[in-house]
This record gives structure tokens, C-alpha cells and sequence, in this order.
């Protein structure tokens, strides 16, 4: 599944410059025209998400209309299923479902790499361990494996977060994985492991910034996953308790109504979609720039990392 | 003639890869087993509790501790669970009592048709988008559809099942059946309208990454002496690509073809569930809202399977493709 080019390769750096290094890269993404782009839209997004409560006309579980009203002057929107102001629901409905897809991208990807890099510098034991578990929990589709934590865990906002997090750390750690395999083997290490360095420390200090890269990458990849899923949990049925407002839950709400207010749907859906657009397209910029995907020889760059491959 | 005898006595590459596949699938099946079983019924605290809900009687939480076999012990429970599986006795559904088996196979049935026709179907759109932008590389085409493609490719399934349902049944033409009204009992394919809507979602989802690889690796075989040969020599564009690049660029595409299909497997959870379409993945939302335990346990069981199915498939076919990876070494 995962044919591996060498991520990480070129010369080993000092961390100093490779820190700076980590900044030029995301400067010259967003220099790019695709990067610029990506930014733009999330930065749209994030803006009504985060200024969207304190902007919002009508509380969002007040009803001020009849139940799907045509959009008017008082509900500039229309309104939802019950009546309530679709605007202020859109404006306030975004915050939780993007703090929660951060914390979960968060959350996967610092168990991923972690364990990742365990796996490919410790080798032996540990590294048939976690690859051995991180192919049980890849026998499922990522969103199955989410639903069923949060069948087991219950449908509140901190247990989705650990569900999703968790189901993307297996995927994080085989890429990461790889990655690290060929840092691993490089003099500098050998180096600070003659001069008696833990071997936590190494991993850490020294194999880590090695790593940035790949890393950003996988970041954002796990961003725009983190929103499908969690935006997809709560469209199912399993987000945020019924009255809070969230962009996901609301298109499944305002469904039955799209033939009399369909702004109550389509709203939310071209957030969301924006949304992960813009995530997708910033990561393929980054992606252009740090690892130096050529679109002549993006073949294996395409198989290796899951976003174009479609693993979810 | 040497080559072929010793070809002969070592075993195929093609078996030997299909054996060590099939049995490190099975052992994978069974640890997943495991682990689905032990997340959902042995999880420390009662199971019964879990899905009753802390009000519920001592008496109706008795009886599902016997309906569950959760008075024996952990091992017992999921010997006979897992045998029940294997011999299609897996116990009833909590919520309408029910075999188990009952639900999931019609189910998984109209999964099949849905899985296969969308991944049929996005196959051939995807790769034959990708050879033609591939044979006009850096035109205005190319450009654009790069783009559509990363922006499609970013959408979550359940966004252009909404927009389908937009376009084609309700606001925009009203042409089509928004939810799939497939009376219990008959088969997806059946009510062919009813298809048209899932399907179409699911193939839209999954052909940017078939037509990105198709794209990237036919740029690439063109690109080659070969190919460059082949134009010399004035053979037509269309037999260079048909006969000399595609054939050199199909190994990467079975992979992502193979990839497309896992997908698949997740994507009919939203999907189904937009449509009402009666598959797996439906069942398994409302039989995890309803807590429904030996639904959902072998619901998850089904999936997983098809996951270990496809991925031998993919391996199988990926070598079949790559001569150069068949010979016994």
C-alpha cells in the first residue's frame, strides 16, 4: 500500500538551520499560487468560525420563524427545522467542529509520530509491536473504526476527539515510520549514541527535527481528514447534544426541508466543503515545496502518501 | 529451458505471494476479531448496563446478561461467539430479535452492487480522464482538471451526496429519487433509479485519485525512450498510448484502483445513510445508535474482511501486472 521513496532524504543539517529551514518552507508554500489560495479559504473559514458567535443576530436555539421560512429581512437565511435563524446557526455552529479537528489532528498525529519513530529506531520487538497494531487497526475504513470508539465511548465532544485522533495515529505511524528508517541510519546518530545520549533524548532531539517535513505534510493531511470525519460524525448523528448549532449536524437536520428553505443545508455543506478544500490545497502546497514533488514524477509521491491514495 | 525448470520447483511467485497473503489475512481477521469482540461486549463495566442505559430493571438486565452470555467467562463468550460467526449463528439483533446473519447478508448484498458498480465505473472514468489529459499534458485541460481534481479529492462523501440531492432531486431538477425506497425483502439492483444517485456519488469521489495516478504515471511512461520510439517510428497516438505507455503505467494504478475500493468500504457509511440505501453501511449507523452489539460487531467483522478481500486482490493483481516483478528469483 504504502511504496515508500525516501521522504527525508538529503543531507543531514544541524537542527538549528533545520528549524529555520521548516519556516522558509511554509513561507514558500504560501508564496505559491495554489498556497496562497488554500490560505485564503481557511482563513475565511476560520474568521466566521471564530468571530461568527460574536457577530451572530439571533441566539441560535431561539425559534424566530415558522419552521423553514424563506429567507426575510429577520432571518436573512431563513429558518431551520424549528424555526430557528439559520445565519446565526451557520455563524456560531463552526468553532467546536474546527477545535475539535485540530485537537484530533493534534492528538494522531503526536501518538503517530511518537510511535513511528519508536518503531523505526528501536527496531526489533518494538517495531513489530506497534507495525503489527497499526495493521489490525488499518483493516477497518478510519471512519468505521471512529464510529465504533464512539459506539463504545458515547457520542460527547472530548470522546470523539480521543476516537478520531486515535484512528488517525495508526497511519501517521507508517509514514513517519518510513521516514525515520533512513534519519535513523545516518552518522549523526551513531555519533550521539557513542556519546551516550539516551536513546529517548536521541529520538526526540535529534531524529525528530530531522523529520519536519514529512511531518507538516501528514499535518495537514490529518486536518482535512480530522474535518470529513468529525464534520461526518456529527452528519450521522453522533456529534454535539441536539440544540448547539454545528455546521455537520445542521445539513442533516434541515435535510427534509431543502425543497422549502434550502439555504438551511446548502450554507453549512459550502462551508464545509471550503473548509476542507482549502486545508487540501494548502498541504499539496506544502508538499510541492518540502518534499519536492515534481508534477512529472509525482507517481510515487502519489502512493506514498495517503491523501492522493484515498486511505481513509 | 533452465529457466523454466527451476521455475518449476520453486513454487510461482504468484501462489507463494497468494498463500503468505491469504494466511496473513486470516491471522489479521482473527486479531481484528478479537479486537472488535473485547471493544465492544468485554469492555471493563457491563455490557448490558452500557446498552440499557443505568435506569433499566434487574430483571430486563438479567435477561440480556443470558441473551449476551455475559455471566460466563470472556473466553467462553467470544469462543462462542466467534464460532456462531464462522457457522452464520451469531446471536440476534437486540432491537428487533432477529438473526444477526439475516440483516447483514441482504445487506451486504446491496453493498456489493453499490461497491462494485461505483468502483467499476470510477475505474474507467478515472483512468481513461487520466490517459487523455496525460497525451495533452500542460494544456489548458490539464491545468483545470489538475485542480477540479485536488478540490474534489478534499470533499467529504456526504458534501456531494448533498449536492447531488440538490442538483438532480429536489431544487435544482427533480429527476431523480432523493432516498432509496427499496421495500425490505427485494435486492438493490431491482430499482435501478435508485441506484443512479449513490453510485454516481460514490464513482465522483473516488475518480480524482484514480485520474491523478493514471495522469502522473502515463505522463511518465510517454515520457520514455520507449515511447519516443514508438512516435519515431510513426506508430499513431493512440497505439503509443494503448499498446507502449499504458501497459508500463497500469502497476500503480491497480494500487490506487485497490485503494479506491478500501475507500469504498468507508464511504458507504455516509453515503447509504444519505439515501436510505439498505447496505452495511446503514445498518451500521442506526445499529450504533441503537447500540445494537451483535449487529454492529459483525457488521464491522464483514467490513473488515472486505478490507483483507481487497487488499490480497490488489497485491495479486499489481504483480500480475508487473512482468518483470513475476520471475521466480
Amino acid at each position: 500500500m504504502a511504496i515508500v521513496t525516501a521522504t527525508g532524504s538529503g543531507p543531514a543539517r544541524p537542527t538549528v538551520r533545520r528549524r529555520r529551514a521548516w519556516v522558509a518552507v511554509l513561507l514558500r508554500a504560501a508564496s505559491l499560487p495554489r498556497g496562497r489560495f488554500g490560505l485564503g479559504v481557511v482563513g475565511f473559514i476560520v474568521a466566521i468560525a471564530v468571530l461568527g458567535p460574536f457577530l451572530a443576530p439571533h441566539s441560535a436555539t431561539a425559534s424566530i420563524v415558522s419552521p423553514f421560512a424563506l429567507p426575510s429581512r429577520g432571518a436573512l437565511l431563513g429558518g431551520d427545522e424549528l424555526g430557528r435563524d439559520v445565519l446565526s446557526r451557520v455563524l456560531g455552529g463552526g468553532w467546536v467542529l474546527l477545535a475539535m479537528a485540530a485537537a484530533a489532528t493534534a492528538l494522531g498525529v503526536v501518538i503517530g509520530s511518537a510511535s513511528g519513530v519508536a518503531a523505526a529506531y528501536l527496531r526489533g520487538r518494538w517495531d513489530t509491536v506497534i507495525m503489527r497494531t497499526v495493521d489490525v487497526v488499518l483493516a477497518f475504513p478510519q471512519l468505521v473504526f471512529a464510529l465504533l470508539l464512539v459506539s463504545i465511548l458515547g457520542p460527547t465532544v472530548w470522546l470523539t476527539v480521543l476516537a478520531v485522533g486515535f484512528s488517525h495515529a495508526p497511519q501517521v505511524a507508517r509514514v513517519m515510520r518510513s521516514a525515520a528508517l533512513d534519519v535513523s541510519e545516518r552518522d549523526f546518530v551513531k555519533a550521539v549514541e557513542l556519546l551516550g545520549v539516551r536513546r529517548r533524548k536521541i529520538m526526540a532531539k535529534e531524529i525528530l527535527p530531522n523529520l519536519i517535513s514529512p511531518l507538516m505534510v501528514e499535518t495537514g493531511l490529518r486536518m482535512t481528514y480530522s474535518i470529513v470525519i468529525i464534520a461526518g460524525l456529527s452528519f450521522l448523528g453522533f456529534g454535539q447534544a441536539p440544540p448547539a448549532p454545528n455546521w455537520g449536524t445542521m445539513i442533516n437536520e434541515n435535510r427534509i426541508g431543502l425543497v422549502l428553505n434550502p439555504w438551511g443545508v446548502i450554507v453549512p455543506a459550502a462551508l464545509i466543503a471550503l473548509l476542507t478544500i482549502g486545508v487540501n490545497t494548502w498541504t499539496d502546497a506544502v508538499a510541492r515545496v518540502a518534499i519536492g514533488i515534481d508534477r512529472e514524477a509525482e507517481t510515487a509521491t502519489l502512493l506514498e502518501l495517503p491523501a492522493v491514495g484515498g486511505e481513509r | 529451458m533452465s529457466v523454466r525448470r527451476s521455475g518449476a520447483r520453486a513454487p510461482h511467485p504468484i501462489i507463494k505471494l497468494l498463500v503468505q497473503r491469504v494466511a496473513l489475512g486470516v491471522v489479521t481477521l482473527c486479531v481484528v476479531s478479537v479486537v472488535i469482540f473485547a471493544a465492544t461486549q468485554a469492555l471493563p463495566g457491563n455490557a448490558a448496563v452500557a446498552i440499557l442505559g443505568h435506569s433499566a430493571t434487574p430483571a430486563a438486565l438479567h435477561a440480556l446478561e443470558r441473551q449476551l452470555h455475559l455471566n460466563r467467562s470472556v473466553f467462553a463468550q467470544y469462543g462462542s461467539w466467534i464460532s456462531g460467526v464462522v457457522s452464520g449463528h451469531s446471536g440476534t439483533s437486540l432491537v428487533n430479535g432477529m438473526p444477526v446473519w439475516s440483516i447483514v447478508g441482504p445487506a451486504a448484498a446491496n453493498s456489493a452492487v453499490l461497491v462494485g458498480l461505483s468502483g467499476v465505473i470510477g475505474t474507467v472514468v478515472g483512468v481513461t480522464l487520466g490517459a487523455v489529459v496525460a497525451l495533452r499534458k500542460d494544456s489548458l485541460l490539464d491545468h483545470v482538471s489538475s485542480v477540479v481534481a485536488l478540490a474534489v479529492t478534499a470533499l467529504p462523501e456526504f458534501v456531494v451526496a448533498i449536492a447531488m440531492i440538490i442538483l438532480f432531486a429536489t431544487v435544482v431538477w427533480d429527476v431523480l429519487p432523493a432516498v432509496s425506497m427499496v421495500p425490505p425483502g427485494t435486492q438493490a439492483w431491482a430499482e435501478p433509479r435508485e441506484l443512479i444517485l449513490p453510485v454516481a456519488t460514490l464513482a465522483i469521489v473516488i475518480v480524482p485519485y484514480i485520474f491523478r495516478m493514471t495522469r502522473a504515471a502515463t505522463v511518465e511512461a510517454l515520457a520514455s525512450d520507449y515511447a519516443e520510439m514508438a512516435r519515431l517510428k510513426g506508430l499513431p497516438t493512440w497505439r503509443v498510448l494503448a499498446v507502449h505507455a499504458l501497459p508500463n503505467a497500469i502497476a500503480p494504478v491497480v494500487q490506487v484502483i485497490g485503494l479506491s475500493f478500501l475507500y469504498l468500504a468507508g464511504g458507504i457509511v455516509v453515503v447509504e445513510f444519505v439515501f436510505a440505501f439498505p447496505g452495511i453501511g446503514s445498518s451500521l449507523v442506526s445499529a450504533v445508535s441503537n447500540r445494537d452489539v451483535p449487529t454492529i460487531q459483525l457488521l464491522v467483522l464483514v467490513l473488515a474482511g472486505f478490507y483483507v478481500f481487497v487488499n490480497i486482490v490488489t497485491d495479486v493483481v499489481a504483480l500480475l501486472v508487473t512482468p518483470r516483478r513475476r520471475l521466480p528469483r
